[in-house]
């Protein structure tokens, strides 16, 4: 009765989780390790980075065990009081049935409590070590560059936290719990059942195997039947989410009777999966009922036959009866506590799989080099980054960005601007050549100076579902109102801030839903002025913003890259015309390098973009 | 969907009150529920409790089967030390037939009870699916995308969740009768105890279930929390990581996984102290039975048998009374997931078709009178969906008494700020809403007066957010019609869409959607054009269509879209100054009013408004563009809630811009 060997078997065929993508896709550059370790392995390595799940271990399964008698309390009384009581030497003995309740009835109430503190204990480990693993997994997660570079993994990232560790979680409580309580429950129904008579011990171990077995090849073509429902479902969930999500679509092409089909399709072929997984698990059932009339009809043939040669004695046999109930409930849980066992298996796997991929941006923390504050110096030492397995992005790319100095990136998408924005950051280590940043190796510098120093301001101005206040504070918790206030007055906000009902108290909505895209912007200058760096990176948005605010956020930026240097990626010419200097990047190499009046004179990338741009908007 | 099952568990939060009046309106409701499942699928219903009773009379008879042998066969032969063939043959033939019975009836009930349970499911998956198509778009915009399909899903499921142990319950009622009728004939004094150990063990599961099942709720929506702030923290990666910010992050995290492990350490207190109950509760039954028996078999007053029969009974019939607990514990899940299905069943609202028929051809004529269009506010100011389909509810006004005709084949661009009501309007001229009060009308043709398929033969809308089914190019293109892959190519050629599909692996075969290639928001938005203009549309509406497409490639789209052979009338919403001047004319819009008409030269004289709109315009797409740097094509937001925030902004406008 050993889960592990089982799920081993069950993993080798790869795993059965429709959620989980595919690796190596095309468009995923960074994959997340993945844990193929056997199931024990993957059971003992899980297990070990929680301590709470070990701690005082011992004593819980002292508890399971002492719990475990109880289960045979009233097969022993019944035999007992047959034997000794009804069919005893002296006739019935009601005195000594009396002494033999009693025992049972304390023998009960101990085994009671046994089991009871068993539980508690159980849910408390597992429950204190789940969290831990969820925290472990949480922040490395934050560690892998996968978040900053491949915004479609989030999701499958937010399920590493919480529903695989919801699968391990509902396995251990009920699953793993039964597991246990089962065990015990057949090893001693069977000791028990030894003692009594070991011949009609072999008779039930006889009819029960082959039910064992039975479910073990059952449980195969189980997992696979709920594989089959698990895509159907999504299928037909897609299918609904169309009639929603494409309301409009689908009313705008008339394309109302096409979607009914589908919906009809995929929800029959839903309930056709159900079905056919539901026979399967039916089937242990009356399979499991069969088994047990079987042991029954042996054990009363061969009882009596034992009985006869004086070999057995009645209260005996009728309490195998009653232990042999003790057998049914496992056997016909089995399945499904197998079905759990190997979905907790799964979910371990995938943890693991998230907590074994190697930071590839580590911190070189303590030992790194402490920066000094002031306007920095950039260089890009011959840089060269790929994708794996992807084209060169950016191709020995050398420059010098003097301290103080404001910078504007501009190029086509796919030119390299936002890689060379990633590496001056340290998202990404570059495959060659080194970023330095006041003569120091980017990889040298501790994170909690890197991070202090320099400051990046990213396209969407992620905000998080509290007050302005907060998410402005984000950059430095210390802060007071106050200060934030005098913040926004120095970058010439103090009207807008007025403006706002709440003022600094103004709920933002998730991911600052409640704000315009150009108070989003705002914020996030904001944010990073808090901040206070002295390299200060920036992704300029995108998006359309109406005039007001847009002049809003040309002051604040102004005001915000004053005496420092500053890098930033710019869409809007204003930017590249302030500018002490244009970098323009064309297919990973920078092309051009000078102030906007220089580089629009000449001809080339930057005059070819300036006169297009001229043309459409002419 | 997590957050869907979410919802669910807090609200039923709320309803699992522990006032005991509510408590029983639930009961009495959940029984409601269960009538109409039983009502709906009669036959299935029926074979499926006539097996679990069958279960019960013979899992009932097994202990009288027991106690018969033991008084016939097994002491006999113990005592006298022989025993004869027909003893042992008719032992054997009444354990098997015990057994087949019980395989029988146990078989019959499991695969009855979930066929009963996926069928229904079935059913209310598919009415509620196929409501959502027939509902009115406005009807669409008053519900939050991840509610409707949480309506759709776990809602349904939870509904019919009790179904699967229903006719096991409806069995172990039919057993808890069989079992003491057969033990008062056996013995009236052994019967008592019965008597006080299964009402016991149903007060102990039903006093369980109230006292746990809001504790379950609690833990189910601590879920939902640490899952939402898993989600927010790596969706603002970036910004945790640029500002080095990960370990107060996690410190955030962890005091929400904290609060649900107390939760679920809370739920597992309470079960830790169930189970041993109503496993011990059984074994003291025994346990008396026993002692009581024996003194009952001193006074000659029952068999062994009696005795044996009587203690089994209880040691079975302890796990179908647990039946009674999964239901109740299942039922005021039940009971809500059952009032949102229904309530989006009860919607109503479908949109009314006429007969007529429109066959000009070439440009459309179209025309508006008096139109004006409000929405209630739906939401309050958290947010929250105030469902409001009642007529006192606060409306406001988008379109305050639209006129506007325009010509076959003139190219019209709807300019106005932000709230003006422009999207609105082309849902309007669209007929995806009805007006509030004036008229639409197609060639002189009232659009309701239009048979159901004539619009979308004659007129098609590419709206602000695009959306992309789960299919290939060419079914995302055709949505099922039957057209050539030329004239798919064509449209792909006109939408500027050609390039980045033929580069596709497949190419018009390639799928498209979560389980294909995710498309960039300039790709899904050409898609959706060249998805309009392969019908060949009289009528073509364009609501800011090619917002996240760059200029150069939208001047190329809107100038093909003119050289066109046929002359479709074209309505396009613009922000760009580059996009108005493609336009014949321009109608500037203010308020839900038409506040002046003309080319874009008169306008920029004529209408204050309008000049300080479009120069401002200017400017900031002048910066916007700057030196040409293309509008990254970021991908389109996939997160459902991120969706309906932007449907939600089809009508209102509130963001965005």
């Amino acid at each position: 009765m050993s889960a592990p060997a089982r799920t081993r078997e069950q993993d080798e065929r790869g795993p059965a989780d429709p959620r989980d993508p595919a690796p190596g896709r095309a468009d995923s550059a960074v994959s997340l390790h993945r844990s193929t370790g056997s199931a024990v392995d993957t059971l003992r390595r899980g297990l070990s980075l929680s301590p709470e799940f070990a701690r005082g271990l011992w004593l819980t399964l002292a508890f399971a065990v002492a719990a475990t008698v109880g289960k045979v309390v009233v097969p022993v009384a019944v035999q007992q009081i047959i034997d000794n009581g009804i069919t005893g030497t002296g006739g019935p003995d009601l005195g000594f049935v009396a002494r033999m309740v009693a025992v049972c009835a304390g023998l009960l109430v101990v085994t009671m409590a046994c089991s009871y503190l068993m539980n508690v204990r159980l849910y408390k480990a597992t429950e204190s070590g789940l969290a831990t693993l969820r925290r472990k997994a949480f922040r490395h997660v934050h560690d892998l560059s996968v978040l900053t570079q491949n915004s479609e993994r989030k999701g499958a990232l937010v399920s590493r936290v919480t529903s695989d560790v919801d699968q391990i979680s509902t396995f251990m409580q009920w699953g793993g719990i039964l597991l246990i309580v089962s065990a015990g429950q057949l090893l001693i129904a069977t000791t028990l059942m030894a003692v009594y008579s070991w011949q009609l011990t072999l008779v039930v171990w006889v009819c029960f195997l082959p039910l064992l077995f039975g479910v073990r090849w059952l449980q195969g073509l189980l997992s696979k039947a709920y594989l089959k429902v698990r895509e159907n479902t999504g299928d037909m969930l897609g299918v609904i989410g169309e009639t929603v999500m494409g309301a409009a679509v689908i009313r705008a092409h008339g394309t109302e009777e096409r979607t009914a089909r589908r919906i009809d399709t995929t929800v029959l072929a839903t309930r056709r999966s159900q079905v056919r997984a539901q026979r399967l698990s039916v089937a242990v059932s009356p399979f499991a009922e069969i088994v047990s009339a079987v042991g029954n009809t042996a054990v009363v043939l061969l009882g009596v036959w034992l009985g006869l040669d004086g070999d057995l004695t009645a209260g005996r046999l009728i309490a195998f009866l009653f232990l042999m109930t003790l057998f049914i409930q496992p056997m016909m849980m089995a399945t499904e506590i197998f079905n759990e066992a190997q979905n907790a298996i799964a979910g371990w796997r995938r943890v693991l799989g998230v907590l074994d991929t190697v930071p590839d941006i580590s911190d070189p923390g303590e030992a790194g080099t402490v920066l000094p504050r002031g306007p920095v110096r950039v260089d890009f030492d011959r840089v060269t980054y790929s994708y794996p397995e992807g084209p060169v992005v950016l191709d020995d790319v050398a420059v010098a960005i003097e301290p103080g100095t404001r910078v504007a990136v501009v190029g086509e998408t796919g030119s390299g601007k936002t890689t060379f924005v990633k590496l001056l950051t340290r998202l990404m280590d570059p495959e060659r050549g080194t970023v330095l940043l006041d003569g120091t190796d980017l990889r040298e510098i501790a994170f909690s100076s890197l991070r202090g120093r320099v400051v990046m301001v990213p396209q969407e101005g992620f905000l998080f579902d509290s007050s302005l206040g907060d998410n402005i504070r984000f950059a430095r918790p210390e802060s007071t109102d106050a200060e934030l206030r005098a913040a926004i007055a120095d970058l010439g906000l103090d009207e807008w801030l007025g403006s706002l009902a709440h003022g600094l108290d103004t709920p933002v909505g998730q991911r600052g839903e409640s704000l315009s895209a150009g108070e989003r912007q705002l914020v996030a200058l904001i944010r990073a002025y808090v901040a206070d760096p002295d390299l200060l990176v920036l992704d300029e948005a995108t998006s359309a913003v109406d005039p007001h605010t847009e002049m809003r956020i040309q002051r604040a930026l102004d005001r915000l890259t004053r005496g420092r240097t500053s890098v930033a990626i710019a869409h809007r010419l204003s930017t590249a015309e302030a500018a002490d200097r244009v970098l323009v990047f064309d297919d990973g190499r920078i092309v051009q390098s000078g102030p906007h009046a220089e580089l629009v004179s000449r001809p080339g990338v930057y005059a070819d973009l300036y006169a297009s741009w001229v043309r459409s908007s002419a | 969907m997590a957050q869907g099952t979410a919802t669910a568990g807090e609200r039923t939060g709320e309803d699992a009150d522990d006032s005991s009046a509510a408590h029983r309106g639930v009961f009495g409701r959940g029984m409601k529920v269960l009538w109409t499942a039983a009502r709906t699928e009669p036959w299935i219903f029926s074979v499926a409790v006539a097996g679990a009773m069958l279960h019960a009379a013979v899992t009932v008879a097994s202990a009288s089967v027991l106690g018969y042998l033991t008084d016939h066969t097994v002491i006999p032969a113990f005592e006298r030390g022989s025993t004869t063939a027909a003893a042992l043959v008719a032992a054997a033939a009444l354990l098997m037939a015990v057994g087949l019975g019980k395989a029988a009836g146990i078989a019959v009930r499991r695969m009855l009870a979930a066929l009963m349970q996926f069928r229904l499911q079935a059913r209310y998956r598919r009415a509620v699916a196929r409501k959502y198509l027939e509902l009115p778009l406005s009807w669409h915009h008053r519900h939050p995308t991840g509610q409707l399909l949480s309506n759709a899903n776990a809602d349904v499921e939870a509904a019919w969740q009790p179904l699967a142990p229903l006719p096991m319950a409806v069995g172990s009622v039919f057993m808890l009768v069989i079992a003491s009728v057969a033990m008062l004939v056996t013995d009236p004094l052994l019967a008592a105890v019965a008597f006080v150990v299964f009402p016991l063990l149903v007060v102990v599961n039903v006093v369980f279930q109230r006292r746990v099942s809001p504790m379950a709720s609690r833990a189910q929506a601590l879920r939902a929390e640490v899952s939402g702030v898993a989600h927010e923290s790596f969706d603002g990666a970036l910004v945790v990581k640029t500002l080095g910010r990960e370990d107060t992050e996690t410190e955030r995290f962890t005091e929400s996984a904290h609060r649900l492990r107390d939760a679920l350490i809370q739920v597992g207190r309470m079960r830790s102290l169930f189970d041993p109950v109503m496993e011990a509760l059984p074994n003291f039954g025994v346990l008396a039975v026993l002692l009581l028996g024996m003194w009952r078999l001193s006074t000659g007053a029952i068999e062994p048998g009696d005795l044996v029969q009587i203690a089994f009974l209880f040691t079975l019939l302890s796990m179908p009374i647990r039946s009674f607990g999964w239901i109740l514990g299942d039922l005021p899940r039940s009971v809500v997931g059952w009032d949102r299905v229904q309530s989006v069943l009860r919607s109503e609202g479908s949109m009314g078709h006429g007969t007529s028929t429109l066959d000009g051809t070439g440009g459309l004529a179209l025309s508006a009178r008096g139109v004006v269009f409000s929405y209630a506010d739906s939401y309050d100011s958290d947010g929250r969906d105030l469902m409001s389909d009642d007529a006192d509810a606060p409306r406001t006004t988008v379109l305050d008494g639209v006129d506007l005709d325009i010509d076959p084949g003139r190219t019209v661009a709807l300019v106005g700020p932000t709230g003006s009501g422009k999207s609105t309007l082309t849902t309007v001229l669209m007929r995806l809403v009805d007006p509030d009060e004036g008229t639409v009308s197609y060639d002189g043709t009232d659009v309701r007066d239009l048979a159901r398929d004539q619009i979308p033969r004659h007129a098609a809308l590419v709206p602000q957010s695009t959306f992309v089914f789960e299919d290939t190019v060419r079914g995302n293109v055709t949505l099922g019609e039957d057209i050539g892959d030329e004239q798919v190519w064509a449209a792909l050629r006109l939408a500027r869409a050609d390039g980045f599909i033929a580069e596709l692996d497949g190419g018009l075969d390639a799928p498209l959607g979560e389980k294909g290639t995710t498309l960039s928001g300039g790709q899904r938005q050409r898609l959706a054009l060249a998805r309009a203009v392969v019908r060949e549309p009289r009528l073509l509406v364009l609501d800011d269509a090619t917002s996240a497409v760059d200029p150069q490639i939208e001047a190329q789209i809107l100038a093909g879209l003119r050289e066109r052979g046929t002359s479709a009338t074209v309505i396009v919403v613009a922000y760009r100054r580059a996009t108005i001047e493609l336009a014949d004319e321009v109608v500037y819009l203010e308020r839900g009013r038409v506040l002046a008409r003309g080319t874009h030269a008169e306008l920029l004289e004529t209408s204050a408004g309008y000049n300080r709109l479009v120069t401002a315009y200017e400017r900031a797409s002048a910066e916007n563009d700057a030196a040409g740097a293309p509008v990254p094509e970021a991908p389109a937001p996939v997160d459902p809630t991120r969706r309906a925030a932007v449907r939600g902004d089809d009508l209102t406008e509130e963001t965005s811009r």
